[in-house]
């Protein structure tokens, strides 16, 4: 690095935009190392921080709900190493280090006890970018579920199928986005697929029923068996290792292995310690920004306000657990860090269901 | 002409047919495209598409 280099100016916007100093990112997801990577491109200067709880590997968590048929390891599913990301980008990584507290007046992160990363670890600028925890339900047995949240999670998914063996009987907890693609996944790989969820039709909330039913069938072609407006009771680990599944309607399943895709926490514990204001997600305005001015949040751990959405006429903030506003917050805030204000708006948006059975784009 | 599979959501930018909406004409290489462009249907940078034949 040229020593007698000066941080780019910023290129206009209000003169608290703070275009220097050091940006903090905590998460190393798509969020936090997309914004790492977009601030970088507007910033060649600028000292970037990761943090994260996990290695820090790049990869797309969306890949997850469709690499099992394709065989893929999830050694194979990084794209970049945390290593090699932040050496490409110019960019420091903290990997397996916990944030106990963000002390805010000192603009600092205070690292858990056990980590061996520098603590406290100051930031001109912090941006949360902290996912979501699985859903896991209280179920009695339902303990002995898999969740697959992360590609950590994912690498022990699969050793668990693969010692299950060819043609195991999954039962999957939960309809939803995640589920039916795990579903579809998991019945093209060979596995017999039985999905539970209380409500009518499949992703009930983003798809209508006509779809639902469609999609259903699709599935259900491929031999996935539905029990939908049903519930799991209760859960009974077998002498031989196989589950037992009692329904509330008094249908029972067997199963090698449960899948529970029941839904997502976003992760506000931290911006709560810290003072900030918290709904289901870590609230943030039109800009991304938290109830701290220096502070940021994005992706599966944010409520975005009915200013960052105006395609939503008021009413309460709403979490967007997808990776197109995801990707959209990250440019927007990146923009916004480099010193060039951006409002994070969100146009019609795209999800996509990636059910090969039967691809779906939802718009809004 | 090639085509390339954006790794998110599954979006292939055919080189035979471009994309015209965003000012690529058909047959537009990928080496054209600009770096700045990403997926239309997920956001993802450019970076990230793999190529793939189909």
């Amino acid at each position: 690095m040229n020593t007698s280099a000066v941080p780019a100016p910023g290129r206009g916007g209000a003169p608290d935009s703070g275009a220097s100093g050091s940006v903090v990112i905590v998460g190393c997801g798509i969020a936090g190392w997309t914004v790492a990577r977009e601030l970088r491109q507007r910033e060649p200067d600028r000292p970037i921080t990761l943090v994260c709880a996990d290695q820090g590997h790049f990869y797309a968590k969306p890949m997850l709900s469709n690499a099992l048929a394709q065989n893929k390891a999830a050694g194979h599913l990084i794209q970049k190493t945390a290593a090699l990301q932040a050496q490409s980008l110019r960019a420091t990584v903290l990997p397996h280090t916990r944030v106990a507290a963000i002390e805010r007046a000192a603009r600092r992160l205070i690292m858990a006890s056990s980590s061996s990363a520098p603590s406290p670890l100051p930031y001109k600028q912090l941006v949360l970018a902290l996912g979501a925890d699985a859903i896991s339900l209280a179920t009695p047995g339902l303990e002995h579920a898999h969740s697959v949240n992360d590609i950590d999670d994912y690498h022990r998914f699969r050793n668990a199928l693969t010692a299950a063996g060819p043609g195991a009987r999954v039962a999957i907890v939960g309809g939803g986005l995640i589920g039916s693609e795990f579903a579809n996944d998991l019945a093209i790989g060979g596995y017999r697929v039985s999905v539970v969820d209380p409500a009518r039709w499949l992703i009930g909330n983003l798809i209508t029923a006509d779809n639902g039913a469609a999609l259903r069938a699709a599935l259900a072609g491929l031999g996935v068996e539905f029990y939908l407006e049903d519930v799991v009771n209760t859960v009974e680990r077998q002498a031989d290792g196989c589950y037992r599944i009692a329904l509330r309607s008094g249908t029972t399943l067997e199963a090698d292995l449960i899948l529970s895709a029941v839904g997502l926490r976003p992760r506000v514990s931290l911006a709560e310690l810290a003072g900030l204001n918290v709904a289901r997600g870590i609230l943030v305005d039109e800009m991304g920004r938290t109830s701290d001015p220096d502070i940021y949040a994005l992706g599966d751990c944010a409520a975005y306000t009915s200013a960052a959405r105006p395609d939503v006429a008021g009413g309460a903030a709403r979490v967007l657990p997808y990776i197109m506003p995801t990707m959209t917050a990250a440019k927007a805030i990146a923009a916004t860090l480099a010193g060039q204000p951006t409002p994070v708006r969100f146009g019609p948006m795209a999800v996509r269901v990636k059910t090969p059975a039967l691809p779906l784009t939802i718009s809004s | 002409m090639k085509t390339y599979v954006c790794i998110v959501c599954g979006f292939v930018y055919d080189e035979a047919l471009g994309r015209p909406e965003d000012g690529l004409p058909p047959g537009t290489l990928w080496e054209a495209v600009p770096a700045s462009w990403s997926c239309p249907e997920c956001g993802v940078a450019k970076a990230d598409f793999e190529a793939v034949m189909i």
